[in-house]
């Protein structure tokens, strides 16, 4: 009889559940399903929270309108904290409830994690904030997109710039022997030299802070290079352009982000006249830009964190993809991703075929007369 | 050759700076064998004192070589009242503590230098004005040595031989003399040690004041921590030469100059430090007192 009963109780329970669940993916059906993944705790949450909100406000916004392709947009959120061995987690989870694409993840670590997870299910993840060049350079990932540059983008652009804008042979490259400086000068070295046109005459790490840089600098004057490629921040580029100004040597002086800074100019004066640095494109009069600050000011009631503009740019990208393409199949998304223009507070941006964004990143600025102007 | 030149008169440079830094190291050291640690900082105050001075200067119109005379001396005026008023505070009382106390003390000293010019002015880099003129009459040779290095290779000659001249040949520079070789008798002999202490850190002062408005109108920029990395260079010269030897000092410093100076021009300057400690090392294996250092039995 007991028996009997649990049979049967057990068989119930399995209907139920059946019901519920076919129900389940019979109404789900109706919606398309955001992944929104990243810190969203944990000591690195300050990166990943923005991301989170900037959804929010996309998906507001579209379901307002009608949602895509006449679905309903629903932002599923899932935390990795940053950490790899979390984020394979929150990539299976994410999986298990159907998500269709991924805006995230947030570090490049647990990026780097979750990739895997995702390419074997076909499923298209974009992160707003994830720079490791290897993401989209190995083609390892092809469902990988950003809307960020990579952190070999200045050092491209730089280098770049050198040899075919201002057409130089000899460069020189300095960095400041910290993570940052080091990291980008050792990929403007490997792009010149991968460069037949010009060659790296000079490579070297500076001690930041020392007392003078005079015997570098003459260094410099020694290898005849035309322009100095520096890797690192505003006190060292300072003097050492001041002590290159002082000993009479034209030699062009190209940086970065960590000396496109108005301390630069206010410490190098006179001297800075001419400097080039690489920066973020200036979105600050973009008037998406603006209106999106401005509607998270209204919700959140505090200005945007880091990456804002990014993950809503992702956002914005991802769901127009969808909406281009007709469906949430990979095939169409991915090329609707690679071939359709959005427009985004980061400006007007598609997506080359490694899954970088064309249009986003950086721009170089020139010191002139005092102030960094942006070159186009 | 040139370049060979332009590295060695470099050096000769760095090493100057040095040098007038570590005199104060050294002579603090050899009078009450006491490394001041606060001392990097006093030179950090100076080429503030001369920064202020010289915006203010600037204001009224004064020409160039005026502006960075006064600005110097007043540097050197503030620098000496702040040397004298950290041993009155520091290291005075703690004169009979043991030996740990006062190093102890200046450390404490040093790091509360350097946090009240970070809260009192700015945590950033300022703007340093080129108080030293190009000379036109140098034009010629400024691609070799600039006429701001070469003021500061000429003005630290003049300072090294007026203060042999002092301690050499005046009654204060006896006095300092026989208080570095026993404070005790110096005392019993009616010397008095309180004040030839104070007018050793007032004279170390001044010295590092005029390092500091030297390499500040120099290379053209100060920050509140500019001291604390020329202070453990000047330390690191004042023990290389010898630690309580003035002309020791002045030994050690060229020689760290000249050999960061080479060392970043024929090898790399990835290994400048390297080369530079690796050189301590090496002096200190094969003369524990430094170059020009007496050793001495230690008196316990």
């Amino acid at each position: 009889m007991n028996n009997h009963l649990r049979g049967l109780f057990i068989t119930a329970v399995m209907v139920l559940v059946m019901i519920f669940t076919l129900t389940g993916n019979g109404l789900t059906a109706e919606m398309i399903k955001l992944g929104v993944a990243g810190a969203h705790s944990g000591d690195l949450a300050s990166y990943g929270i923005p991301s989170v909100k900037a959804a929010k406000l996309v998906v507001e916004d579209i379901n307002a309108k009608g949602g895509i392709l006449g679905k309903k947009v629903e932002i599923l959120a899932e935390d990795d904290v940053c950490k790899p061995e979390v984020a394979t987690n929150t990539a299976t989870k994410l999986l298990s409830q159907g998500v269709n694409v991924v805006m995230g993840h947030i570090c490049s670590g647990a990026t780097k994690a979750a990739l895997g997870i995702y390419k074997d299910s076909k499923i298209i993840c974009m992160s707003p904030s994830a720079t490791n060049p290897a993401l989209t350079q190995s083609g390892d990932y092809p469902n990988f997109y950003r809307t960020i540059a990579s952190d070999d983008a200045q050092a491209r652009l730089e280098v770049d710039f050198a040899i075919n804008v201002l057409k130089f042979k000899k460069i020189a490259v300095l960095h400041d022997k910290g993570d940052y400086g080091k990291g980008l000068a050792e990929y403007a070295k490997a792009f010149i030299e991968k460069n037949d046109k010009a060659e790296v005459v000079l490579y070297e790490g500076v001690t930041p802070g020392a007392v003078d840089y005079s015997a570098v600098v003459q260094k410099i004057k020694r290898s005849d290079a035309d322009a100095v490629i520096f890797g690192g921040y505003h006190p060292e580029a300072s003097k050492i352009v001041m002590q290159m100004r002082k000993k009479k040597m034209k030699t062009i002086f190209i940086s970065d982000d960590g000396v496109k800074d108005d301390t630069f100019i206010k410490v190098a004066q006179k001297y800075a006249e001419g400097v080039y640095a690489t920066g973020p494109k200036d979105t600050s009069k973009n008037p998406l830009a603006i209106a999106a600050n401005e509607a998270h000011k209204k919700e959140f009631g505090a200005e945007p964190g880091a990456f804002f503009l990014n993950a809503y740019a992702a956002t914005q990208a991802l769901l127009n993809a969808i909406e281009k393409a007709g469906s949430t199949e990979y095939e169409a998304v991915s090329k609707a991703l690679r071939t359709e223009y959005v427009e985004t507070p980061l400006g007007k941006i598609r997506f080359d075929d490694r899954g970088d964004a064309i249009g986003v990143g950086f721009s170089i600025y020139q010191v002139q007369n005092g102030v960094y102007v942006e070159l186009k | 050759m040139e370049y060979f030149l332009e590295l060695f008169l470099g050096g000769l440079t760095r090493g100057s700076i040095y040098a007038l830094i570590a005199l104060g190291y050294t002579m603090v050291y050899g009078i009450i064998e006491l490394i001041n640690f606060a001392h990097g900082e006093i030179y950090m105050i100076g080429a503030f004192t001369a920064l202020i001075v010289a915006s203010v200067l600037t204001l009224f119109g004064l020409n160039q070589i005026a502006i960075l005379v006064l600005a110097s001396i007043t540097a050197v005026i503030y620098s000496a009242a702040y040397g004298f008023t950290v041993e009155k505070i520091a290291y005075k009382p703690l004169r009979h503590a043991q030996r740990l106390s006062p190093l102890i003390s200046a450390i404490g000293m040093s790091i509360f230098l350097q946090n009240y010019v970070l809260l009192a002015q700015t945590s950033d880099f300022l703007p340093f004005p080129s108080l030293i003129p190009d000379f036109e009459f140098w034009e010629a040779y400024s691609h070799i040595i600039g006429s701001a290095e070469l003021v500061i290779l000429i003005t630290t000659t003049i300072v090294m031989i007026l203060l042999t001249f002092l301690i050499k040949f005046t009654k204060i520079g006896k006095a300092m003399r026989a208080t570095a070789q026993d404070r005790n008798m110096a005392m019993l002999v009616g010397v008095n040690v309180n004040q030839v202490i104070s007018m050793t850190f007032i004279i170390g002062s001044a010295l590092a004041a005029v390092g500091g408005v030297l390499i500040a109108s120099h290379i053209g920029m100060i920050n509140f921590y500019i001291g604390f990395i020329a202070g453990i260079k000047a330390f690191t010269a004042a023990v290389l030469g010898g630690i309580g030897s003035i002309p020791g000092a002045v030994l050690g410093s060229l020689v760290l100059g000249l050999t960061e100076s080479f060392a970043t021009g024929y090898v790399s300057s990835d290994y400048e430090d390297v080369f530079a400690f690796a050189l301590l090392v090496l002096i200190l294996i094969f003369r524990p007192a430094g170059i020009l250092g007496r050793s001495t039995t230690q008196k316990v």
